[in-house]
C-alpha cells in the first residue's frame, strides 16, 4: 500500500519547479523593497539624516555633494527609506543585485543612482564553468540565513541542478568558493584553507551583507568586515539575507546564463 | 521553592532593580544554587559582570513549576571559586565561559578549557579528551562541513565504527555579540539581535525587545504581542519542516525531502507576506512591531497558511508511513529522561526526552499570557522522539495560527519606550523553535547596558547530542545532529 500511496502522491503533486528564467521571475514579496534607488541630486543641502538612522553607517556624505549610499553594507531595513525627507532614496521592488566590482554598490553620484549589475565572465571561463559549476560554501560568521536561503535554491521550486550549478563536500571538486558571514577571526585559518584547496582557475562569491562587508557587525574586532578580507572576490551579492532569487539571478548572470532582457 | 531566601523572584519578562537582587558570598551562592537545582529549578544563566577590578557572578534560576524566575549575585571577587560543575553538570558551559571572560576560575570543574577564545585565525580548542587503545582511532571533524551549514570541529574517540567519546569544539563563529552590548543600545544593536542565530530571528529579537521593555517599566501593546507570537509560530514551522525534511534525506527517504524543503519556503514566505523578509527581520522593535498585520493581510495570510499545512501534515504522514525511516529513528541517539535533567536540556531535544519544559506554558509573557497550546512531549529520547516532538509543534503550531489569526486584538502595534530603568535587571524568556532563549540585562546608573547575556538554546543542548552519539555507531552522527539541529552562531556569539 505504501508505495502505491508513495506514487500517488508524487503523480498528485506534479512538477513544482518555477519556470524562471526561462518564464517570469517569481513576484518578491510586496514589502520586500529589493534594490534600493539614491538620487543624489534631490539630497538637501546639510540633510544627514538617513546617516543617523543607519544601523551599519552604509551611508556618508561628503562635506559638498550628495549622500553615498553602499549597498554592500546595507542590511536593506529601510529605515533611511523612511526617513528622507525628499524622497532621495526609493525602493525598485528590483531582486537583481549581484555586481562584479565592489565599488558597483555604491549609489548616490550622477549616473550611479542605481547599482551597476554585474557582467558575465570572461569566454575563457565562461567555457570552462558556463554549463557546470561547482561551489564550495564556506560559512564564516554567518548566521545561517544567508545559509538557509541558499539551500532553498536546492530544492524541488528552484532545482538549481538544472543549471548545472551544485555545492560540493569537497573543496577540491569546487570551481570556486561561496562565502557566506563577515569572516570571523576564528574561520580564518579554516576559509584559507579551504581557498588554497581549491584548484585554479577559481572564482569566489560573497554573499550577504556580512560577507561584502561585515554586515550588522562592521567594525568588531572579531571580525574581518567581509571576505575580501582575505580572499579576491569576483561577485557581490548584497542583501540580509539576499532573497533566493538575488542569488541565483547573480549565479546565472555570473554564467551569462540570462537573456540580454533581464 | 518557597523556603528560597537566597535568590529574589521575578516573573518572565520582568525587572528587578539591582539593591533588590541579594547578594552572598561567592561560596554561598555557589551551595545555594545547587540547592534549588537539587530541589528542581534549572539554571538558565550563569555569568560575571565586572566591578571595578573585581567581578560578580550572577545567577538566574527558573522553577518551572512555579511559573516563576529567581536571581541571586555573589559579592565581587578575584581568582578561584568552588565550581557549581562539581555538582551540577548542567553549569558546566557556563563556568567555561565565566573562566574565559573574566579569568575566575571554577575549582575542581572536571573540563575547564575555553569555549570561543580565538588564537591565530581560529579558536582554541585545547587538548581534546582522548581514549586510549589499539583499537581506538580519532575522527576530526570540520570546521568547514560537507554541506551549506555553518562551522564547528567534531572529535570522536572510536572503536570501529562504535563512538565511544564525541567532544564538540565551537568558536568558529565568534562575533563578539555580548561584548559589543556594553554601553548600548547602540544603532546596531537590534540588528545584530536579529542575527545571533539568523535562522530565530523572530525568537531572539522578541527577547532583546522584551527586555527593553521590561526595563522601561513597559510593555508592547497587546496587538504587537499577537503579531509577535504569531511570528514566533511561522518561525517554528518553517524550522521544524525543514528538519523533518533534513531528517527525511538523512534516511534517504525522498518524498519527504522533496516536499518539506519546498514547504519550508512557503512558511518563510508568510512570514516575508508580514514584513516583506523571509526571516522576519525588522518586524519586531522595542515598544512593538513595525509592520501591522491588517484584516486583507491577514485573510491572506491564513488563505496561504492552510494548504501549506495539509502539505506538510501529508508529508508527515508518509514518514511514519515508511518502516525504513521507523527502523532508522528508533532507538538511535537516545538520551535518556535523567540525563537531559542533568544537563539541562531544554526545548525540543528536552520535550523528546520527557521533559515537560515549555517557555510559553512555564513562564508565559507576552500574548502566551491570553492564549497558548498544549506542550508537546514525547517520551524515548531518541531521533524518532525528536521528529515526533517536531511533527506534533508543527500540528499544534498551525491550530495556534487559525484561531488567533481570527481574533486580533485590536490597537497600535508600536509604542514609545520611556528610557530603561538605572542600575536594573531584567529577565526574558522565550521558547524560540529550538529551546529555550534566555537575555538578562543589567544597566548602569545611566540605563544604558552594563552587561548583557544572551543565552540560546543551543548553548544547553551541544551537550545533548554528544551524550546521544555515546555507543552510536559513527554513520548515524549526521541522522543524530540533524534530530538536534543546534545554531553555532547562536551559542559563538
Amino acid at each position: 500500500m505504501f508505495t502505491i500511496d508513495t506514487i500517488r502522491h508524487r503523480l498528485q503533486r506534479g512538477c513544482q519547479t518555477m519556470s524562471y528564467p526561462d518564464g517570469p521571475a517569481p513576484a518578491l514579496p510586496d514589502r520586500h523593497g529589493g534594490a534600493l534607488r539614491v538620487d543624489g541630486s534631490k539630497c538637501a543641502e546639510g540633510c544627514s539624516t538617513c546617516m543617523q538612522v543607519c544601523p551599519t553607517r552604509a551611508i556618508t556624505r561628503p562635506p559638498i555633494g550628495p549622500v553615498a549610499l553602499d549597498l554592500g553594507k546595507c542590511i536593506f531595513c529601510a529605515a533611511c527609506v523612511e526617513i528622507c525627507p525628499t524622497k532621495a532614496i526609493t525602493q525598485t521592488a528590483d531582486h537583481r543585485m549581484a555586481v562584479c566590482r565592489r565599488e558597483d554598490l555604491v549609489l548616490g553620484q550622477p549616473g550611479a543612482e542605481e547599482l551597476r549589475l554585474a557582467v558575465a565572465l570572461d569566454d575563457k571561463l565562461r567555457k570552462l564553468f558556463g554549463r557546470s559549476l561547482r561551489l564550495r560554501q564556506v560559512s564564516a560568521g554567518g548566521c545561517n540565513a544567508c545559509e538557509a536561503d541558499t539551500n532553498v535554491l536546492g530544492t524541488i521550486g528552484w532545482d538549481l541542478g538544472r543549471f548545472g550549478i551544485q555545492f560540493v563536500a569537497s573543496p577540491r571538486h569546487a570551481d570556486g568558493l561561496f562565502i557566506t558571514g563577515p569572516v570571523s577571526r576564528n574561520m580564518e585559518v579554516a576559509l584559507k584553507k579551504t581557498y588554497d584547496a581549491v584548484p585554479a582557475p577559481k572564482i569566489v562569491i560573497a554573499t550577504g551583507a556580512c560577507a561584502i562587508a561585515g554586515g550588522p557587525f562592521i567594525g568588531h574586532p572579531q571580525i574581518n568586515d567581509g571576505a575580501s578580507a582575505l580572499v579576491p572576490v569576483d561577485m557581490f551579492i548584497p542583501g540580509c539575507p539576499p532573497h533566493p532569487l538575488t542569488i541565483l539571478d547573480g549565479l546565472l548572470r555570473l554564467l551569462g546564463r540570462l537573456k540580454q532582457r533581464t | 521553592m518557597s523556603a528560597s531566601t537566597s535568590f529574589a523572584l521575578l516573573a518572565n519578562a520582568t525587572c528587578l532593580s539591582m539593591s533588590d537582587v541579594p547578594e552572598w558570598p561567592v561560596p554561598d551562592l555557589v551551595r545555594a544554587t545547587g540547592v534549588e537545582l537539587d530541589r528542581g529549578a534549572r539554571l538558565c544563566a550563569w555569568f560575571g559582570v565586572p566591578e571595578g577590578n573585581d567581578v560578580r557572578l550572577v545567577a538566574v534560576i527558573a522553577f518551572d513549576a512555579d511559573n516563576t524566575l529567581a536571581v541571586a549575585r555573589s559579592t565581587p571577587f578575584r581568582g578561584e571559586y568552588p565550581a557549581l560543575t562539581a555538582t551540577h553538570s548542567q553549569a558546566h558551559l557556563f563556568e567555561r565561559e565565566v573562566w574565559e571572560q573574566h579569568g575566575l576560575k571554577p575549582a575542581g570543574h572536571p573540563w575547564l578549557k575555553p569555549v570561543r577564545r580565538g588564537s591565530g585565525g581560529a579558536p582554541v580548542n585545547g587538548e581534546f579528551f582522548r581514549v586510549d587503545g589499539r583499537e581506538i582511532h580519532e575522527v576530526a571533524v570540520g570546521p568547514v562541513h560537507a554541506g551549506v551549514i555553518e562551522p564547528g570541529h567534531f572529535r570522536f574517540q572510536c572503536n570501529g565504527e562504535e563512538v565511544l567519546h564525541l567532544e564538540i569544539a565551537l568558536g568558529y563563529q565568534h562575533r563578539g555579540i555580548e561584548g559589543a552590548l556594553i554601553g548600548g543600545p547602540h544603532l546596531a544593536t537590534m540588528s545584530q539581535m536579529e542575527t545571533i542565530a539568523g535562522d530565530t530571528t523572530i525568537g531572539h529579537a522578541t527577547a532583546y525587545a522584551t527586555v527593553l521593555e521590561a526595563l522601561a517599566g513597559s510593555e508592547a501593546p497587546l496587538r504587537a504581542q499577537w503579531l509577535r507570537a504569531l511570528a514566533l509560530e511561522l518561525e517554528r514551522l518553517a524550522n521544524h519542516t525543514g528538519d523533518l525534511g533534513a531528517l527525511a534525506g538523512d534516511v534517504a527517504f525522498l518524498p519527504t525531502a522533496a516536499a518539506c524543503g519546498k514547504i519550508r519556503g512557503d512558511f518563510l514566505n508568510l512570514t516575508a507576506l508580514i514584513c516583506g523578509n523571509r526571516f522576519g527581520r525588522g518586524l519586531v522593535r522595542p515598544g512593538g512591531c513595525r509592520q501591522d498585520l491588517e484584516p486583507a493581510r491577514a485573510s491572506a495570510l491564513l488563505e496561504k497558511l492552510r494548504p501549506s499545512l495539509k502539505d506538510v501534515d501529508e508529508a508527515i504522514a508518509w514518514l511514519w508511513d515508511a518502516n525504513s525511516v521507523r527502523s532508522r529513528f528508533e532507538g538511535t541517539g537516545t538520551v535518556f529522561t535523567e540525563q537531559a535533567n542533568t544537563i539541562g536540556l531544554v526545548g525540543v531535544a528536552a520535550r523528546a526526552s520527557a521533559l515537560v519544559r515549555d517557555v510559553r506554558f512555564d513562564h508565559p509573557a507576552g500574548w502566551h499570557r491570553f492564549a497558548q497550546s498544549p506542550v508537546a512531549v514525547w517520551p524515548g529520547g531518541d531521533v524518532s522522539a525528536r521528529a515526533k516532538v517536531r511533527c506534533l509543534e508543527i500540528q499544534r503550531s498551525g491550530t495556534f495560527l487559525e484561531e488567533q489569526l481570527a481574533t486580533p486584538p485590536e490597537g497600535d502595534i508600536r509604542t514609545n519606550l520611556p528610557a530603561p530603568n538605572p542600575d536594573s535587571l531584567a529577565v526574558a524568556l522565550v521558547e524560540g523553535w529550538r529551546g529555550e532563549i534566555c537575555h538578562v540585562a543589567l544597566t548602569d546608573a545611566t540605563g544604558c547596558f552594563r552587561c548583557y547575556k544572551i543565552t540560546d538554546p543551543s548553548f544547553h543542548n551541544w551537550t545533548g547530542l554528544a551524550l546521544a552519539l555515546r555507543g552510536q555507531a559513527i554513520s548515524d552522527f549526521p541522522l543524530c545532529n540533524k534530530s538536534f539541529n543546534l545554531s553555532y552562531c547562536g551559542f559563538d556569539l
